[in-house]
């Protein structure tokens, strides 16, 4: 490739504006060198510089006791005790993996994974959160597999489990599938590592894989729309090696613990520019790189190339120089190459040379103090009331028998068993999953204590379309039930924004609703926000995804021998449902799914009362005294029930009682903080009067046991179905989805 | 002493040390994949399960060219015991130490779950030698190439030499194709060689060695060889 010369084109080509590159120009004080406009292209992508987002993202709350390290490094931590910190982080790579299903989701995956062991982490349990458009599509289907493949590819062969995570389709999807995904790692208090290039004269050296031509702009390409041409982009698409991965972890995590590492940062998105330029950034240091010394893989690379390449499974690590050698030897051993390429310099410039002829000199921390911040316009779309409206009365409600309604949930694909995906992930290797995927949450054992780890992932977009703020508030509430539901208590938060394009009064004001909410939640749990990623640009041809702000929590269960599952667990325990049932149906799956509906409000929701229900799930849990807990969301009451009758093929005898309310809002409304318990007739009581000393409602609403699951409620049987022909239709829908042009 | 050998790209060598040293209370140590020496107090080499030098080939095809490879058939041949465990076992075959090939799941897929193996001829090996003939156990599978395939005379042979240790099955025992999970020649998840000193299975006793995994139905394999061991 030859350096072009610097015009008004190549600008607009590298999504800059004229008031962007005035500024370029008024840091430099010149015109750019065609590097030095690469540099700032990418670093100023809406992906890098989260320039739409950061006036609002700093609204969220970011401190709490336990909070070691918050938003604005690789990942962020929390003490959890022991010595020890998890680390954690949710990153999306949806735009990739429209393109490139397999490469787009195993990259992904991948750097996840070395934002958590750049920290010094181990990475020990990923999760993930994927949407996709209607399966009845071919190229859906095609994409489904291949982000599957993908995430098992790279997650198998690195050897972390995948332990959970979430599947929707929706035709909101359909031009822009997303896939997020999560991982957390476990350190030792005081060997967290960061990324900063501390100490003038320490050396730079570059480790892992050659770089090659791949994946170039690829933040640039996450940070448009698409159009026709998405087809054409696969060339941005990065390419993974799991197994280079591995060694990069473990020669990583050895240079580590011998005490041999400075700095560390991944090259990931924008590659070795963001790598350099935010680790000298954070340190207030400056870098000074030779590029003829980085490994390249593809022949007649210049600068711009290098500085700007993805190339997967690489690192940046500052080094003191007596260390040089025995690093590079651990390297060696890995058979990974490692070289220095620079060293931190002491005037705050990045500096690219190539063959000692300079290619870039940038005042490192203006490229992101410097950095553009917009303030967008936002504007509540105008059919936003009319979405609001719901007339249940011309909503025929259930009058006989519910059995229908509650085989075509339990087949939708939001809901149905995700068996058949889990089934493709390692879920059990390091042998530390003691709750496997299929749960409220997921809970992984920390060896060496008595602890253990329980995460979920959240997000019902739907709500979200219809009030940004309100389904913000069920993302994060959800997501720490869940948590609670295991009896874990819920202690950060990681959240993956992904939004259309923000350029759109719209969709920024469904972006400042969906913080809010994040944020008002969040102070009521006390779960801060520690780490995240924002996706914006989720559109195509004008047309934006639901606005889906995917909330991961982690919580902390003191006694990992206690860990709660939502299944029942004997014949003969009492059923409980804590929480109020009222006339909610707007924005349910059932609406959705049985009368084509989507409108209305979601239903209401209190983050404090939420805050009391978990805290009684933990102190009950801890007591020993639940059998079995599982919340109550997409679906209502018979979907949960019924899910909580699958595990041993359990059944329950269900009286809901005279009610005011319609028949099919007590089956299958929505209505939150709401979890179903069980628990032996002889703690019943107790369990009962903890509960209504938390302020919160509870009913006792019938027996486990038996082979059929039976809901009566104002008199009439509402439910009454084998538990083996409901499993059976739960656990194959997805299958017959796929494998069928059925649609799902 | 156990010796666990680290490939570049095991994944489960942390695992099964952790059964043998933790869960049921033996010396381990790691066998880096480079080295050429077993030492003296060595009794038993475990290959661990994992990806191997990523098995962007065949799984196991380079693992086999590592040099404690040699020095694990030299170890094999004086009679020290071996035990391959999923991608180990994959190495096994591929180093000729166990006979046979494994193919591609028959499903194309990557598979995790909890399967039932039947125990059989259980004397042959100091690794079953104290679960019951044709007891029925439950253990985790996770790959993608256990579909364990060989000629008809190697096939006879094993038989004759009763050396097909675990069969794929039902929770009652019975040996069908819908039990087999990967289309795996009669149902066979392990195999010995002919002197019963070496094993390979795919499913992973070492993730079922502890209760609070839900299944410690493995960890009889580390507690039956180890017993030999000390034995001896």
């Amino acid at each position: 490739m030859k350096e072009p010369l610097i015009t008004e084109e190549l600008i607009k080509e590298h999504g800059l504006t004229p008031d962007e590159y005035g500024r370029i120009v008024s840091i430099l004080g010149r015109t750019p060198m065609f590097t030095e406009l690469g540099i700032f292209s990418v670093m100023w992508s809406e992906h890098c510089s989260y320039k739409s987002s950061r006036l609002h993202l700093k609204k969220l709350p970011v401190d709490a006791p336990w909070v070691i390290q918050g938003p604005g490094e690789n990942a962020g931590v929390i003490d959890i005790g022991d010595g020890l910190a998890a680390v954690f982080k949710m990153e999306s790579h949806n735009h990739p993996s429209y393109i490139e299903p397999y490469e787009g989701a195993a990259t992904g995956v991948g750097g996840i994974l070395r934002d958590i062991f750049t920290m010094g982490a181990r990475p020990v349990a990923s999760l993930n959160s994927l949407r996709f458009g209607p399966l009845s599509d071919p190229y859906h289907k095609h994409l489904f597999g291949g982000v599957v493949s993908g995430i098992a590819g790279y997650g198998n062969c690195i050897g972390v489990p995948t332990v959970g995570g979430e599947i929707y389709c929706h035709p909101c999807y359909a031009g822009n599938i997303l896939v997020n995904v999560f991982n957390v790692g476990i350190v030792k208090k005081d060997k967290i590592f960061y990324g900063k290039a501390s100490g003038d004269g320490n050396l730079i050296i570059y480790a892992g894989s050659k770089t090659g031509k791949d994946g170039i702009h690829g933040v640039t390409m996450a940070s448009e729309e698409f159009t026709d041409d998405a087809q054409q982009k696969k060339p941005n698409v990065q390419i993974g090696d799991p197994f280079t991965e591995k060694l990069l972890l473990e020669a990583c995590l050895e240079a580590m613990d011998k005490g041999l590492i400075v700095g560390i940062q991944d090259m990931g998105g924008a590659g070795l520019t963001s790598s350099s330029s935010e680790m000298a950034g954070r340190a207030e240091t400056g870098v000074e790189l030779e590029l003829s010394l980085v490994p390249l893989r593809a022949e007649g690379m210049i600068p711009y190339e290098i500085m700007l390449s993805e190339s997967q499974e690489r690192m940046l690590l500052v080094v003191e120089r007596e260390n040089k050698d025995a690093l590079i030897d651990i390297f060696k051993k890995w058979d990974l190459d490692a070289v220095v390429i620079g060293k931190v310099g002491g005037d705050g410039f990045l500096r690219v040379n190539w063959h000692g002829k300079m290619a870039a000199e940038i005042p490192a921390t203006k490229i992101s103090t410097d950095a553009p911040i917009y303030d967008r316009p936002s504007k509540r779309p105008t059919n936003q009331d009319e979405l609001n409206t719901l007339d249940l009365s011309k909503v025929p409600d259930i009058t006989n028998s519910g059995n229908d309604a509650l085989k075509k949930l339990l087949a939708s694909p939001s809901i149905a068993s995700k068996e058949l995906v889990w089934q493709q992930y390692d879920h059990m290797v390091r042998t530390d999953t003691i709750v496997r995927p299929g749960s409220d949450a997921a809970v992984v054992r920390v060896k060496g204590t008595k602890k253990a780890l329980a995460m979920s992932v959240d997000c019902n977009s739907r709500y979200c379309w219809l009030d940004p703020y309100l389904g913000a508030v069920h993302a994060v509430c959800e997501a720490a039930r869940n948590v609670a539901c295991s009896g874990a208590l819920p202690l950060a938060v990681t959240d993956n924004l992904n939004f259309g394009n923000p350029e759109k009064p719209e969709v920024m004001w469904q972006f400042i609703g969906a913080i809010e909410g994040i944020k008002d939640a969040c102070i009521a749990l006390n779960t801060p926000v520690i780490s995240g990623n924002v996706s914006l640009y989720n559109e195509t041809k004008g047309d934006a995804i639901f606005p889906t702000p995917t909330i991961a929590i982690v919580g902390v269960l003191e006694d990992a021998d206690r860990a709660l599952t939502q299944w029942f667990k004997a014949a003969g325990d009492v059923v409980m449902l804590i929480g109020q049932t009222k006339e909610e149906l707007g924005g349910s799956e059932y609406l959705s799914l049985c009368h084509g509906i989507e409108r209305g409000l979601p239903p209401t929701i209190d983050p404090l009362k939420e805050k009391a229900l978990h805290s009684v799930l933990i102190k009950l849990n801890a007591q020993g005294l639940l059998k079995s807990a599982h919340d109550c969301s997409e679906g209502g009451l018979a979907v949960t029930a019924a899910e909580s009758a699958f595990g041993f093929l359990i059944g329950a005898e269900i009286d809901l009682g005279a009610s005011s309310l319609r028949a099919d809002a007590l089956l299958f409304g929505e209505s939150a903080t709401r979890v179903l318990i069980s628990a032996t007739a002889e703690n019943a009581d107790i369990v009962e009067a903890a509960v209504v000393a938390a302020g919160l409602p509870i009913a006792r609403i019938g027996k486990t046991g038996g082979d059929i699951l039976r809901i009566k409620a104002k008199d009439m049987t509402l439910i009454e179905m084998p538990v083996s022909e409901l499993k059976s239709i739960y656990d194959t829908s997805l299958e017959r989805g796929l494998n069928q042009n059925e649609h799902i | 002493m156990f010796a666990i050998v680290v490939f570049p790209g095991s994944n489960c060598d942390h695992d099964c040390y952790h059964a043998v040293k933790h869960v049921i209370g033996r010396p381990a140590r790691f066998l880096w994949h480079k080295e050429t020496v077993i030492d003296k107090d060595i009794k038993c080499v475990v290959l661990p399960g994992g990806f191997s030098h990523g098995d962007y080939l065949r799984a196991g095809a380079l693992a086999r060219f590592s040099p404690i490879i040699k020095a694990v058939t030299d170890f094999a041949k004086d009679g020290g015991f071996v035990v391959g465990i999923c991608n180990g076992f994959q190495i096994l075959l591929e180093s000729g130490l166990l006979p046979g090939a494994m193919l591609r799941n028959r499903a194309l897929k990557f598979i995790c779950k909890d399967v039932f193996v039947r125990a059989a001829n259980v004397k042959k090996t100091p690794f079953t030698a104290t679960y019951t003939e044709g007891r029925v156990i439950r253990l985790p599978i996770a790959h993608a190439e256990g579909n364990y395939y060989a000629d008809a005379g190697t096939i006879d042979e094993l038989k004759t030499h009763n050396q097909i240790i675990f069969n794929y099955c039902d929770k009652d025992g019975n040996i069908s194709d819908e039990a087999n999970p990967n289309g795996a020649l009669l149902n066979i998840a392990g195999i010995s060689n002919k002197q019963g000193n070496v094993l390979g299975m795919m499913p992973h006793p070492e993730r079922a060695s502890e209760e609070i995994l839900g299944n410690s139905d493995g960890r009889a394999l580390f507690q039956s060889i180890a017993q030999h061991i000390e034995g001896a």
